[in-house]
Formats: structure tokens, C-alpha cells, sequence
């Protein structure tokens, strides 16, 4: 335990304010930069200023003594408001939540309960990384629910989250493991955010050498893996290598779009007389360089492995982001092959879940895949970390069938050959199966995808029906979970096997929730097994699997 | 479960709904629409093993039929301006047209509103609706984040309310509309009864 956890109130980094601000800074300290740019230029290379700037209006006017007062006064005011917002701002962890208190003028008190908590992230991004401070972030249910702890001090923030995780999985008293083993690393000195509000700051014997070791730790930490080694195994159980990362990037429909745009281009070009689609189509391709090389650094160094309260997976290379997704709390599991993709056996893996981090760009692009690309193998590592029950051969073969499989009598309930009318290619594909607590749709010929939606998290079943399928005896049929990429649905299905899926489909899902235990993850264990299946990291079982 | 949790709800059966209980398959020879007439046997979804469905007050019919016309005047409103004031042929043909299928959708009115049932089973919501587009729910009380009861202008002059079923999920879509105020208040109440005693997380 960091004494973070224990029911008191805390400050965060005293630097947040500023690095909170930070791009508002960069953009004050940018403006400044452009308003005196003849006079720097001056001063370092000695190039005489042909015309007046700011500063010499100032001179020739005579309010020297007055611009230093406006900008002293604007400086304390900024110092004071920087301050009073770090005073104001606290949070507290006790057993049962999570609290935050902020504002000044309009306060505001923040409290989630840790049982409900859906995933928790750090994000440390590219300046306050180089401070070695990192955000930490609450995810629960709902819209902007998050509860935002930014910034904290790197190896506090990864403190903290480990207690967080341990309180809101029910294990009452601190586990043995190799994190509580390995002597806590001494905070930088000089961090009041570790000391309780009010105690005063840390001696001021030794500055030289606590400043040396700030800079050695920061260095350490910039260059150290993403995964801290006292919480998780330290290898990511999938490596992507830097080829095929470039090759999933390139081969995507994005890249078709683009295509399409150069040729259109192209032949505006040599046609000639349309000079407006130039000017309506090549800034948007400047601008899907710019969406390649985000795509590509958002998805380096990307890791995922299993820890003893969920599932880690972690992206970037300046903007580092690493969330935890305690067991439960994935919705639904969608794992896709693209056309482009197929030559090379790559499949991506994307999920549905109820929390949403804030602070990912790409449109949300790096917080739901879990899995950028990988090999077959890797999406059966992948899997046996985030689906509960997937370390049983049965279901695994029944998921190998269902992403490779052309059809045919193989454990899926698939649409009858009248489905050919309405899915010409993919009938044969196209059906559902039940096991292990998860339901599978299997979808698609040209772009393979199978759905996995495990029971216990299903909020209910649909089936429809239009005149089309009617005629057809056909019916479709759809699994609601909460919002996400992935779209549980089936397009065409036998009406007798439509209903059947109702009822199996509804029974299993209400057998599975009273038997869920997901929301105190680790209470279990106290009493029975030591660990879930659903988060031992990946053995040498996961490697039978691979074709 | 020991007992069957059906609730103890009066006034819910309409007896003037002429529209056929859900029986065996075999069993469904009255033609209930256009549609069931021309498609093979057993075409239709249906869900034999249900049980009866309760369904909304015929008075709803009356909502709709509202709301409806309200449409075509709006339509009718903006066609005639466009074709009389702008010299717009083309929008009088257009809004003819949406008239027309508004009509026809009038007078299908009273029997999809019909169409829209409810039981409570031992420990799923079942939903139906639609008759051209069918559409079967099922939701486990235990995914109950809330119910929602409103209430129309028109509905309130009737006495009627909307009740919705919220889950975790936008696209559940359970809504009964068109209950009598004082079932809609009994069937919140045992709702949220039942998804007490079946608690489940997210």
C-alpha cells in the first residue's frame, strides 16, 4: 500500500496546474515568441530589425515602469490562482471510492464507488512525461463519469492504481505477491503530494543530490517499459513487429479511400478545367498523412498482458496510455479480418465496454482496440485474457472454427441455403453459437468477423423480422450491449432457430448474472480457487492453438 | 425460482384485441395480415411456447391517429405553400404522395397498435411489436438501470402513459406505450421489484 490509499486527503503534483495548462502555455509562449521574433533573432544572431515590435512602443511611449507592473501583477495573479487551484484541489481513496474535491470559485466533489469501477488508465502524455507526472483516470459507467486524478508523480500514479485495483477487487487483506516483496521505491524527494495536505515539504538537506537522482528517474522512467514489474508479468504476451504494423496501416480501407482520391486527382489533372477538385482533395490528403503517422505512433510499443486484476494493454511512443480492464468488464469482443488482410493472416481486436476513457485521440481508436493486428496465435493469447472461460479446449476449437471456418456442420447454428438470397457469399458463415458463458456470431466471407459477447454482461436480445425475410422464413437477429465498435448482430437466420436463440440466448444470460461475481473480482479467491482463469497471464497452452 | 412471479395485474387484457394469441405453430390459420397470406407456413416469427401477452389500452389508437394527422397537416401545410406561393408543381405531387401513405398507414393504425405486447415471465421482460416489422425483446430484469413513465398531451387527456425500460444498452429499445396511468404506475412498481430481487451489476 502507498500511503496514498488510506482514507486521507491528498494533494496531487504541485506542477498540475501548469501541466494541466499545458498547451494554453505553449500557446502564450508562442505568441510571445511570433510578437518578438526580429528582436530574439537580433540578440542571437546580431541581424539589425529593420521595424518596431511591441517592446519598442512600449519604450518610445515611456511605460516601461507600467508594462513591468501589468506583467508582474499578471504573474502573481497566475502564481496565486495556480496555487489556490493546487490547495483546492484533493482526492481521497477509501475502501468503498474514490473521491475528488476541486474548484475554487464553483467547487466540485466527485465519488465513484470502486466496485463499479470499469477500467483504470494512465496516461502520460509527452510534456508532463518529460516532468515525470502522469493522469491518472477512473473509468466508470455513464457519460464524462470519469473521475480524473492529473497529474501525480509516474511511480505514484502506478502505486496508486495498484491499490485501487486491489481495493475494488474485494481482497481484503494485502496479497502476497512479488510487488509486496520488492522494497517500495523511495518517492523523488521534494513530492508533497505524498505527504497528507497540510505537513510541511521535505527537508532541504541533500538538494544537489535529490536533483541528480530526479534527473537519473526521469530518464529511467522515460526510457523504462510500460508495464511497471511488480503488477504484471513483465512480457506483453503479443509483440507486434514494426513491418507488420506498417503493412496493417497500409493495407486498410483508409488506404482504398485514398487511393481512390489520388486517381481522382489524377484524372482531374490530365482532363484538366476542374481546378476546384484540387483544391477540395489535396489538403484532405496532406491530411491523411498526418492520420498514417498518428495511426503508426499510436500504436507502437503497444502491449497487453494479464495481471491478477485484469487485463493491461498499452499503446504509444510519445503519449503513452496504459489501461487496466478488470475481469467483467468487456462487453462485447469483436475480432475482424479485413479483405487486405487475409494474405497475411492478420486479424485486429476490438471491444465494447461501459467506461470510456477521455483522453484518446484517433477518435477513440487506440481505447477500444485491444488488439491493433496480430497473427491468429496472437488473437488466441489475446483472447485467453480477456474472455472469461476461454482456457477450456471446447470453446477454444469452436472459436478457431469460428474465424477460419467456410461453414458447414462445425458447432455453429448457421442460415439456411434460402439465406443466399440476402447473404449470396457469406450464408454459409453466417450463424451463432453457445458456450462457455459467451455467445458467437460468426459473420462474413470477403471480411471475416466473429462477435463474442459474454452472457453475464448482455443486456438483452432482439429478434426482427420485414417482409424480405419473412418471405425467406428468415429472421435477423441482434445481442444489445452497451455502445462500442462492435455491433452484435446477425443479418439472416432460420425464424425456428431465431426463436431458439431467444429463449437459450435470455436463459443463459440471466443464469450467468447470478453467477457473476465480476464487480468484487478477487473476493472468490479468498474462499476458493486462487485466480480466475479469465486473468492468469498467457501459458505455453496458448501457443497449441496456433494453426 | 418457487413461484412464477406473474404479476397480479387487472385491467391489462384488452378483450376487444381480435388479434390471435400466440399458439402452436400449426395453429395460426386465421390470416392475420397481407404478408402471413402469400409467405409459407410457419414463416411468420412467432414464439409458440410464450404465454398470453398482455397488450396496451385500444384507446393508444386514438394517440397515433393524432399525431398522425398533425403530419399530414404539417405536410399538407408546406406542399401547398411551396406549390401555391412558390408555383412549385412538383412539391404538390410530392406531398400527395407522403399523404397518401400517411392514409394508408392510418387506417393499418389500430392494428399495429394491436400488434404491441408484453408478458412478464419468471425472469425476462418479453417485448413485441409490429406486424409488417416485427420486433421481439427479450430483457432480463436484472438489466434494469431504470423505467421511465411520460406522458403525452394527448395520452394524458386519455389517461394513458408511456412506460420504458432502460438498460445499460441504447438499443434495447423496450417502450410499452399506451397503458392505462394506473397499470403503467403498477407494472413500474413490480419492474422495479423485480429487478431488486435479480441484482446485477453492469
Amino acid at each position: 500500500m502507498t500511503s496514498l490509499a488510506d482514507g486521507d486527503w491528498h494533494r496531487l503534483h504541485p506542477a498540475s496546474p501548469l501541466l494541466r495548462g499545458g498547451i494554453f502555455v505553449f500557446a502564450l509562449l508562442g505568441f510571445v515568441i511570433a510578437n518578438l521574433r526580429e528582436r530574439l533573432v537580433d540578440l542571437v544572431f546580431g541581424i539589425p530589425r529593420e521595424s518596431g515590435d511591441p517592446l519598442d512602443e512600449i519604450y518610445e511611449r515611456g511605460a516601461v515602469g507600467w508594462a513591468l507592473l501589468a506583467a508582474a501583477v499578471i504573474l502573481i495573479v497566475i502564481l496565486i490562482a495556480f496555487t489556490l487551484s493546487w490547495r483546492m484541489h484533493t482526492f481521497r481513496v477509501s475502501d468503498e471510492s474514490v473521491e475528488v474535491r476541486s474548484g475554487i470559485l464553483f467547487r466540485s466533489h466527485r465519488q465513484a464507488r470502486l466496485d463499479r469501477i470499469q477500467g483504470v488508465n494512465i496516461v502520460r502524455p509527452l510534456i508532463p512525461r518529460l516532468f515525470g507526472a502522469a493522469k491518472l483516470e477512473v473509468s466508470v459507467a455513464g457519460q464524462d463519469a470519469n473521475v480524473q486524478l492529473a497529474y501525480l508523480g509516474s511511480a505514484l500514479a502506478d502505486g496508486l492504481r495498484r491499490d485501487l485495483l486491489q481495493l475494488a477487487s474485494g481482497a481484503r487483506q494485502p496479497r502476497p505477491g512479488p510487488g509486496d516483496l520488492a522494497p517500495e521505491t523511495p518517492p523523488p524527494a521534494g513530492d508533497p503530494a505524498l505527504m497528507p495536505a497540510g505537513s510541511p515539504l521535505a527537508a532541504q538537506a541533500g538538494r544537489r543530490q535529490a536533483l541528480n537522482d530526479y534527473a537519473s528517474a526521469r530518464v529511467g522512467e522515460f526510457l523504462a517499459p510500460e508495464l511497471d514489474p511488480d503488477a504484471a508479468p513483465p512480457e506483453s504476451v503479443v509483440r507486434i513487429p514494426l513491418l507488420r504494423l506498417i503493412g496493417s496501416i497500409v493495407f486498410s480501407g483508409f488506404t482504398v479511400f485514398v487511393a481512390v482520391a489520388i486517381v481522382a486527382l489524377v484524372v482531374s489533372v490530365i482532363v484538366g478545367g476542374s481546378e476546384w477538385l484540387l483544391i477540395a482533395i489535396f489538403p484532405g490528403l496532406i491530411a491523411s498523412v498526418g492520420y498514417y503517422i498518428s495511426r503508426f505512433t499510436k500504436s507502437l510499443r503497444y502491449s497487453i498482458a494479464g495481471t491478477r486484476d485484469g487485463v493491461r494493454v498499452g499503446f504509444g511512443l510519445l503519449t503513452t496510455s496504459n489501461e487496466t480492464l478488470p475481469p467483467g468488464r468487456i462487453h462485447a469482443i469483436g475480432v475482424t479480418q479485413p479483405l487486405a488482410w487475409r494474405p497475411f493472416g492478420w486479424w485486429q481486436i476490438s471491444i465494447n465496454k461501459a467506461g470510456h476513457s477521455t483522453n484518446d485521440g484517433a477518435a477513440g481508436q487506440a481505447a477500444t482496440t485491444v488488439l491493433p493486428v496480430g497473427s491468429l496465435s496472437d488473437v488466441a493469447k489475446v483472447l485467453e485474457l480477456i474472455l472469461p472461460g476461454f482456457a477450456i479446449d471446447e470453446p477454444r476449437a469452436l472459436i478457431q472454427r469460428g474465424l477460419t471456418s467456410r461453414g458447414g456442420d462445425d458447432g455453429f447454428a448457421n442460415a439456411p441455403r434460402r439465406a443466399a438470397w440476402l447473404r449470396p457469399f457469406s450464408w454459409r458463415r453466417t450463424g451463432y453459437a453457445v458456450s462457455a458463458g459467451a455467445v458467437l456470431l460468426r459473420r462474413g466471407v470477403l471480411s471475416r468477423e466473429l462477435v463474442l459477447v459474454p452472457l453475464a454482461r448482455l443486456q438483452s436480445v432482439g429478434i426482427n423480422q420485414g417482409p424480405v425475410r419473412r418471405r425467406l422464413r428468415l429472421a435477423s437477429a441482434r445481442l444489445h450491449t452497451v455502445a462500442g465498435p462492435v455491433s452484435a448482430t446477425l443479418g439472416v437466420i432460420d425464424v425456428g432457430e431465431a426463436e431458439r436463440l431467444l429463449e437459450t440466448v435470455t436463459a443463459g444470460a440471466v443464469a450467468s448474472a447470478d453467477s457473476d461475481t465480476s464487480h468484487h473480482w478477487s473476493r472468490q479467491d479468498i474462499d476458493s480457487t486462487p485466480a480466475p482463469a479469465a486473468v492468469t497471464p498467457a501459458g505455453p497452452t496458448a501457443a497449441e492453438v496456433t494453426p | 425460482m418457487a413461484e412464477q412471479p406473474v404479476p397480479d395485474y387487472p385491467g391489462s387484457e384488452y378483450p376487444g384485441s381480435d388479434l390471435p394469441a400466440a399458439g402452436p405453430p400449426g395453429s395460426d390459420a386465421p390470416v392475420v395480415d397481407t404478408a402471413a397470406a402469400v409467405a409459407p407456413v410457419g414463416a411468420r416469427l412467432d414464439l409458440p411456447e410464450a404465454g398470453e401477452w398482455k397488450r396496451v389500452s385500444p384507446k393508444y389508437v386514438m394517440v397515433e391517429i393524432v399525431g398522425t394527422v398533425f403530419f399530414l397537416l404539417i405536410v399538407c401545410a408546406v406542399a401547398g405553400t411551396l406549390w401555391l406561393l412558390l408555383d412549385l408543381v412538383w412539391a404538390a405531387w410530392v406531398g400527395a404522395l407522403i399523404a397518401l401513405i400517411t392514409l394508408i398507414s392510418l387506417a393499418l393504425e389500430p392494428r399495429r397498435v394491436r400488434s404491441i405486447g408484453y408478458q412478464l415471465r419468471a425472469d425476462d421482460l418479453l417485448f413485441r411489436r409490429g406486424i409488417m416489422y416485427q420486433r421481439f425483446v427479450s430483457v432480463p430484469y436484472g438489466r434494469m438501470q431504470l423505467v421511465d413513465i411520460t406522458r403525452g398531451p394527448v395520452a394524458r387527456l386519455l389517461g394513458l402513459a408511456d412506460l420504458k425500460f432502460v438498460t445499460a444498452a441504447a438499443t434495447s429499445g423496450v417502450a410499452i406505450p399506451g397503458l392505462a396511468e394506473a397499470d403503467a404506475d403498477a407494472l413500474r412498481d413490480r419492474l422495479v421489484e423485480l429487478a431488486e430481487s435479480r441484482r446485477a451489476g453492469l
